[in-house]
């Protein structure tokens, strides 16, 4: 047995061990569920675990005889990715018992390499948020500081690869909803170019924007992670067909000479801890030989409206099935009412504050008479923040950026003020305008202990670059190492 | 006042594809309840629309033979309505950018041939059924065809009379036929109409106010509702009263129609680019290829008939305008039958039983040598044209080749002399007056002697030998 | 500020079948106006003759064969539904034809 307990190993540390068989997936698994046991009440990092289910699961995939680059690995998914007989709710209660019939695409890929599937992970309601403190099954605490928010909306998914009640796990970005949590949390956040990934059987909140990506606790095993859910798949239309080099393989290759842009950007906002680290990671990137220039990145500092408007209309639309007649919540259960009240008290009770706002928001921009004034105009913007980034990769390979203007902040403290919540996403959010890659890693820590993250963009499909860049800094650094204390619920 | 009668027509018709518009669930007519559906047509959370090849191309070869423009780019909207039928509650349609724009119709007429305009041609998907019981609180939902492929016909307001909108509608399904893209059949469904009507009066430019009408379930139905509509809103008119803007449904029994429940709110769809679906480029060379394939359509053939087969221009029109009839005659005169005799068998007897019976002709699968073995038979005297008539009738009822029915059911025609000679002698026997009227010069007694001869051989007496005996034998008394 | 009434947010949100009533009608009222207040200022930049982007990936024409594939199975879907009645999904009557 290595000295380290099996759930704070990470994939790549546990890969060789498990197939070599120097350790067991059953040890493995009850390690997991003994730390989550322990752990998971004062943090909620799941909405909630099936024990049985989960050893029943791994009975399965050992009688497969499967022995794939997750042999024997719990994986922890968010819960807006469908797996097979398993609720899913979005951790709305819109979707209370709802079992999908079938496995979303990444987690059928995860089943092929031997993985077993964790699902549940806590999140903001329909991914609506930056704290994970709109679920509908209470809010999911900060490893680093109960008193905070993990970051959201994969903040269950961040919480847990932090706390070591995950091994790795998938998240969903439609917004910084990965990296902004793994910034908060210290773990690595990937989200991919828009069609890296396939997006069949994640349930959509803004489908133009939504990407899954994983939360792990190094580069190395997001490489991994990102290997096993990448590529073409046929049930998306918007999936696409560009070939998936072997990221992991390439973790290593020389990161000299690499081209790195710093944009300058709207910094109302930001803290001087945050800044303090990004300038003091760039300073690393140089001596690790990178040519560092600075950059301008045009519009922007119109990423935020641009985003609440065309996000909030996809989602409004994308939340409309909801209605009390295929699956989910039907108030009142009875047929006795008229259907226009059903449709009225289903979504009225199945909806939460922030769902109930944003599908307003979208309704609004999307209907009769403003649509042109809004989505439109969005639109058009999108184009230009999109060109604005093709001309930055025109001339660097690597724009670098903070994940987040803050460090992980209170809880409670901007549930009242939804725009100054939506304002925090303000670095995150131009990657998914403009459908590039971009990940979150470790770079350092505030004056009170709270983790901060750096985050790393590329022009489309080249993860590799990030991937090497961020992998030859964390092994420059010892960030990603460092791990919470956790306190007993 | 006299008015002007604008009408416009909406089209939906289902395309016969294996599968739905956006998934692999077979699109197939009358399945038991919610047993064609999968996460994706179902609406499923995550599940995601990717669209069926066989639709864009046969809504290509629709729009073609409309002679419309198929758009270079394509793409589609999200269409937002709250239905139980629904299961995204929006439906995948086609908003600013539909398949195919700016075609037409010309319908033949008296001399001249109007020309209806098409608006536009677009793809979309069909919602599911609402079953409603009456007494019963609820209504049930099947979800079979929610995601068949829908094509969109809409035509301009170039319509004037109810007898117009009948046509087009003829000539529409007979041109989709042709096509071999849909069944067709209205009463599946697969084949639906809404129409909307508009008087002004005579000589203004301005359209008046329009009101639409639904739950049309037949070609007849709509004639018969645009006669009311067109009747209601003239009254109003005429008493000064004005034609309020809405939708009215058709009610067959009290054949009038019936203003839909007011709405509490003005639709709005709130239309956006289906994000889940990319763009369409439909190239030039691929819109040739797809030209390049299109079968003989309506107009052309009916010209054919015409004039390879000096039909007249009303028989051609009657027998091109159902695609099995015309097959059922192209097939027969293939086969070496004379056309005129086929086209008279076609467009009497058979239509008359597809009339008697509201059957559609596909559902006879009458083979086209069993008409050239009916005419045969009558031609080489073996069926008289009573005995035709029967034949044919059994044809239809029991699928059978006529040749096979005459072989096997002593149907051939009695021209033994013998035998015809016994008969006559026993009807002049039993109706003495009449010999004796005939005998007198009343050639209606002859005609009444020889149906009583064939009454006696149940129709199988050859009538012309008959005749001849009858006269013989009556002259033969006399002298 | 003060361009989004209550009675607008009533209205979307029936558009929306969504109920909202006395207190956190005025709040969300208030809220969407400074949002939407917020958002506006998009309309200060130049738009004149840009595409706009509704997909980011120059991705077009993904089509799959005619080929079927397999279904549910009719109890499974029937069970998903929150109210049933033997083979069909039964909903409050839909008083429209």
């Amino acid at each position: 047995m290595p000295a380290r307990a099996p759930s704070a190993l990470t994939i790549h540390e546990l890969h060789p061990l498990l197939i070599s068989g120097q350790l067991s997936p059953a040890e493995l698994l009850e390690d997991l569920l003994a730390r989550i046991a322990g752990h998971n009440g004062a943090y909620g990092a799941y909405i909630d675990v099936a024990a049985d289910q989960l050893r029943e699961q791994l009975r399965r995939q050992l009688a497969s005889g499967r022995r794939g680059r997750l042999f024997g690995i719990p994986i922890t998914v968010k819960d807006n990715l469908c797996v097979a007989g398993e609720q899913t709710t979005c951790a709305s209660k819109i979707l209370a018992g709802f079992r999908a019939p079938y496995d979303a695409t990444v987690i059928e890929r995860l089943r092929q390499e031997g993985a077993v599937i964790v699902p549940r992970a806590n999140m903001d309601e329909f991914a609506f948020g930056s704290s994970t403190e709109n679920s509908a099954y209470g809010a999911t605490r900060n490893p680093w500081d109960r008193q905070r928010v993990p970051g959201g909306s994969s903040g269950g998914s961040a919480a847990a690869v932090a706390a070591d009640l995950a091994i790795g796990a998938l998240g969903s970005d439609t917004g910084g909803s990965i990296r902004q949590p793994a910034s908060f949390c210290n773990v690595v956040g990937l989200k991919p170019t828009y069609g890296r990934v396939s997006r069949y059987g994640l349930i959509a909140f803004a489908s133009s924007l939504d990407q899954i990506g994983p939360l792990t606790k190094d580069v190395r095993d997001a490489a991994h992670l990102l290997s096993v859910i990448a590529g073409h798949d046929p049930m998306d239309s918007t999936s696409a067909p560009v070939e998936v080099p072997d990221y992991v393989a390439q973790l290593e290759a020389p990161v000299n000479g690499l081209r790195v842009g710093l944009p300058r950007l709207p910094e109302e906002g930001i803290e001087p801890d945050v800044r303090r680290c990004v300038e003091a990671a760039v300073q690393v990137l140089q001596r690790l030989g990178a040519a560092v220039e600075r950059i301008e990145l045009p519009f922007i500092d119109h990423s935020i409206e641009t985003y609440y408007i065309v996000a909030t209309a996809e989602a409004s639309s994308n939340l409309a099935r909801y209605a009390g007649v295929h699956y989910g919540l039907r108030e009142p259960a009875e047929d006795r009412s008229s259907l226009i009240e059903m449709y009225l008290r289903t979504r009225t009770a199945g909806f939460g504050a922030e769902a109930k706002r944003r599908i307003l928001l979208g309704t609004y921009v999307l209907s009769h008479g403003y649509y042109d004034a809004y989505y439109l105009k969005a639109m058009q913007v999108r184009t230009l923040i999109k060109r604005s980034f093709e001309q930055a990769f025109s001339r660097c390979d690597i724009v670098v950026m903070p994940t987040s203007p803050t460090a992980a902040f209170r809880l409670g403290e901007r549930l009242t003020d939804p725009l100054q919540m939506y304002l925090s996403d303000i670095y995150t959010i131009s990657a998914n305008l403009a459908g590039v890659p971009a990940i979150s890693i470790p770079c350092g820590f505030s004056s009170s202990q709270l983790p901060v993250g750096l985050q790393l963009l590329a022009a489309p499909f080249r993860e590799e670059l990030l991937l090497r860049l961020a992998y030859a800094y964390e092994q420059a650094t010892e960030w990603h190492r460092r791990r919470p204390a956790l306190e007993q619920a | 006042m006299t008015c002007e009668i604008i009408i416009g027509l909406e089209v939906h018709v289902q395309l016969r594809t294996n599968t739905k518009l956006f998934c692999g669930c077979a699109a197939r007519f009358g399945a038991p309840p919610n047993s064609q559906t999968c996460p994706v047509c179902l609406g499923l959370p995550g599940a995601l629309p990717v669209l069926n090849e066989q639709a864009l191309a046969w809504g290509i070869r629709v729009g073609l033979a409309l002679d419309c423009t198929v758009a270079p780019l394509m793409k589609f909207d999200r269409k937002h309505y709250f239905y139980p039928d629904l299961p995204k509650n929006f439906q995948i349609s086609q908003y600013d950018r539909p398949l195919a724009s700016n075609g037409h119709v010309d319908l033949e007429g008296e001399g001249a041939t109007k020309r209806i305009r098409i608006r536009r041609v677009h793809l979309e998907e069909d919602a599911g059924k609402l079953l409603h019981e009456t007494g019963q609180p609820v209504s049930f939902v099947d979800m079979n065809r929610t995601g068949v492929p829908l094509l969109e016909i809409v035509s301009e307001p170039d319509l004037r009379t109810s007898e117009d909108a009948y046509q087009y509608l003829v000539e529409l399904k007979a041109l989709l036929q042709y096509l071999d893209v849909s069944t067709c059949n209205m009463e599946e469904g697969s084949l639906r109409c809404d129409t909307n009507i508009s008087l002004r009066p005579a000589g203004q430019e301005t359209l008046g106010v329009k009101v639409e009408v639904k739950n049309l379930n037949s070609f007849r139905a709509v004639k018969q509702a645009l006669e009311f509509e067109a009747g209601r809103q003239g009254a109003l008119l005429s008493r000064g009263e004005r034609i309020l803007q809405e939708t009215r449904l058709w009610n067959a029994h009290s054949l009038q129609t019936d203003s839909m429940r007011s709405k509490e709110e003005a639709a709005d769809y709130r239309y956006f680019p289906e994000p889940d679906l990319v763009p369409f480029t439909i190239e030039a060379a691929a819109v040739e290829q797809i030209r390049r394939k299109l079968p003989e359509l309506p107009a052309q053939r009916r010209l054919r008939y015409q004039q390879t087969y000096q039909l007249s221009a009303y028989d051609a029109q009657v027998l091109v305008q159902q695609r099995a009839l015309a097959e059922l005659f192209e097939g027969a005169v293939r086969l070496g039958a004379k056309p005129k005799p086929v086209a008279n068998w076609i467009m009497g007897g058979f239509m008359a039983y597809l009339n008697a019976k509201r059957l559609e002709p596909e559902s006879l699968q009458v083979q086209p040598e069993w008409v050239v073995h009916l005419i045969e038979l009558v031609d080489g005297g073996t069926l008289s044209g009573t005995m035709a008539k029967e034949v044919f009738l059994a044809m239809l009822e029991r699928r059978v080749d006529p040749a096979e029915l005459v072989r096997e059911g002593g149907l051939r025609q009695i021209s033994d002399a013998q035998t015809l000679e016994r008969i006559a002698h026993e009807v002049l026997e039993q109706h003495p007056k009449s010999a004796e009227d005939y005998a007198k010069g009343k050639a209606n007694a002859l005609m009444f002697l020889v149906g009583q001869a064939m009454k006696r051989s149940s129709g199988k007496a050859n009538p012309q030998q008959m005749t001849e005996i009858l006269k013989r034998k009556v002259g033969e008394k006399r002298a | 500020m003060g361009v989004v009434t209550p009675e607008i947010v009533k209205h979307v949100a029936h558009l929306a079948r969504m109920r909202v009533e006395g207190e956190a009608l005025t709040q969300l009222a208030a809220q969407l106006d400074e949002i939407l207040d917020y958002v506006r200022k998009l309309q200060a930049v130049a738009t004149d003759g840009i595409e706009p982007t509704s997909h980011v990936l120059p991705l077009t024409n993904v089509q799959r064969p005619d080929a079927p594939r397999p279904s549910l199975d009719p109890g499974t879907v029937v069970a998903l539904a929150p109210a049933r009645s033997g083979p069909f999904l039964s909903v409050p009557k839909v008083l429209e034809a």
